[in-house]
């Protein structure tokens, strides 16, 4: 309990002092985890949309695989990674092993089944709702989707917001792509497993509270920018 | 609209990222960075070389991996029969030594296997083989796990066949320190590692001071014939300097709890 408690106050001391290299490994966190969530929400939004909107023979087959993938082991993706980016491996010429791009890529793709997956769920919903109008407007697929992503927005700001609780989390991809090197690849996570091994206690606690934290204050503020469950608008 | 904006916003930030000067990767071992001892080296590095030192962190095992596979320009680890290979294999122009410190046993104070008692490193480990007495190995191929093996072996014992006291916990220095406070285990370590190390509980130093306890590490910079993108000058630049006679004096007078901790024995 006492470690807890220093934990407390060590995350406090951190935040009132203003330590350099918190704000460092914390702007990282947020630079690779939101950069990955938007390429993410790029690509898993209209395909969560294609998948609601069109019938194709193998339709319930690619949803169960994007379902299953939600569960990809953020391990494996990062070794896959790492294996692909590392010289001796194809993209190798790239020299992006141990970067944030690195990071980033490797996030990407743990985060976008989940966000595919949820999209779907939604915007399968609001298709029922939505199929007599936009088929008797006689629009175009493409204008569906994008009809329905937009009215949808809402719900699938939820798809996005699970990405990013997924990604700011993550550590086992991130620690084998990135390398965890000071002021080049650390961010919260991986300085809060290096602590722990450290037997550095109170302040790898200390760096879970920030980090707790900050997956709080991003959701508060991407809620309060979009004006989201207010009375007047839904 | 969104994708053109998604297509610069990548390419910024791939962009960003190669405009770094001279950086120079260095794989080393978790007791070398454990100790602390790289805290105060890389900002004179930075101040003496110009050159920014990123430090990847891993056990002597995987460190070998990275510079077979031309990841890392140089590395700095401490497992001699296994540099000496790598050197032959020709993954690595040569092998400086550096620096030598020195690995201590640990265990609970009350010491069940009565390894303070013993004479020599070898009958330390085999006292605690036969009193079966929780053993933590960190079974990762680093320099203290083949460091731990060859005791084994020297003592005529092979773990493979220990039963459930002996745990190989696949983990890096401070993990592996971590488990065997938890578990009131005896357990292996460099002796910076230990000193810095948080989370000590009931643990103390038990055994020490052994010539079989010796700890050596060494610079190996990769060849830049098998890796074209390896940094071969800026490596060379930084073995003179590790070798030089600033870095020897930083190393022999760095201390942690009083205790000096590293002996630089490089020569020129």
């Amino acid at each position: 309990m006492n470690e807890l408690l220093s934990g407390f106050i060590e995350a406090g001391r951190l935040i009132v002092s203003l330590d350099a290299d918190l704000a460092e490994i914390t702007l990282r966190s947020l630079h690779v985890t939101l950069t990955a969530v938007f390429f993410a929400s790029a690509i898993g939004l209209p395909v969560g949309g294609l998948l609601a909107v069109t019938r194709f023979r193998w339709r319930r087959h690619v949803i169960a695989v994007v379902n299953a993938l939600m569960g990809l082991p953020p391990v494996v993706v990062g070794l896959v990674v790492y294996i692909l980016f590392s010289r001796a491996g194809p993209f190798g010429v790239l020299g992006l092993l141990f970067t944030p791009t690195a990071m980033i890529i490797a996030q990407i793709i743990i985060v976008t089944p989940l966000v595919v997956s949820i999209s779907h769920q939604a915007i399968r919903e609001l298709w029922a709702e939505y199929h007599d109008l936009l088929i008797s407007m006689n629009a175009s697929k493409r204008q569906r989707i994008a009809t329905l992503i937009y009215d949808g927005r809402r719900a699938l700001l939820t798809a996005s917001l699970a990405g990013f609780g997924r990604a700011i989390g993550e550590v086992g991809a991130i620690m084998i792509v990135g390398g965890n090197i000071d002021h080049a690849t650390r961010v919260l996570t991986t300085a809060i497993a290096l602590e722990t091994s450290k037997g550095n206690f109170p302040l790898a606690l200390g760096l879970g509270f920030v980090l707790i934290g900050l997956a709080v204050g991003v959701n508060f503020a991407i809620h309060n920018i979009l004006r989201t469950e207010r009375a007047s608008l839904w | 609209m969104n994708l053109r904006l998604a297509v610069c916003l990548f390419f910024a930030s791939i962009a960003c990222e190669n405009a770094w000067g001279d950086t120079l990767r260095l794989a080393v071992t978790t007791s070398f960075h454990n100790s602390g001892l790289s805290d105060i080296l890389l900002p004179i590095i930075g101040e003496d070389l110009d050159i920014e030192v990123h430090l990847l962190v891993v056990g002597t095992g995987q460190a070998l991996r990275l510079g077979r596979a031309g990841d890392v320009d140089a590395l700095l680890v401490h497992s001699k029969s296994a540099e000496e290979k790598f050197v032959e294999n020709g993954y690595a122009t040569h092998r400086r030594e550096i620096m030598y410190n020195d690995f201590v046993l640990i265990g609970r104070a009350a010491d069940p296997a009565k390894v303070a008692e013993a004479e020599t490193a070898v009958d330390a480990f085999s006292s605690i083989a036969s009193a079966e007495a929780t053993f933590v190995s960190r079974g990762d191929d680093s320099g203290t796990h083949n460091a731990e093996l060859s005791l084994w072996r020297d003592a005529r014992l092979n773990p493979n066949g220990f039963g459930e006291w002996y745990r190989a916990v696949g983990a890096g220095m401070g993990a592996a320190l971590n488990t065997a406070s938890g578990m009131d285990a005896y357990i292996l370590a460099d002796r910076a590692s230990w000193l810095n190390f948080g989370n000590k509980g009931d643990l103390v130093i038990l055994f020490e001071g052994d010539s079989a306890l010796f700890n050596q590490y060494s610079f190996l910079p990769i060849d830049p014939v098998r890796h074209p993108h390896v940094k071969g000058v800026l490596a060379n630049r930084l073995e003179e300097w590790l070798a030089g006679p600033r870095a020897g004096k930083i190393i022999d007078g760095y201390r942690l709890g009083g205790e000096s901790l590293f002996t630089h024995n490089a020569r020129n």
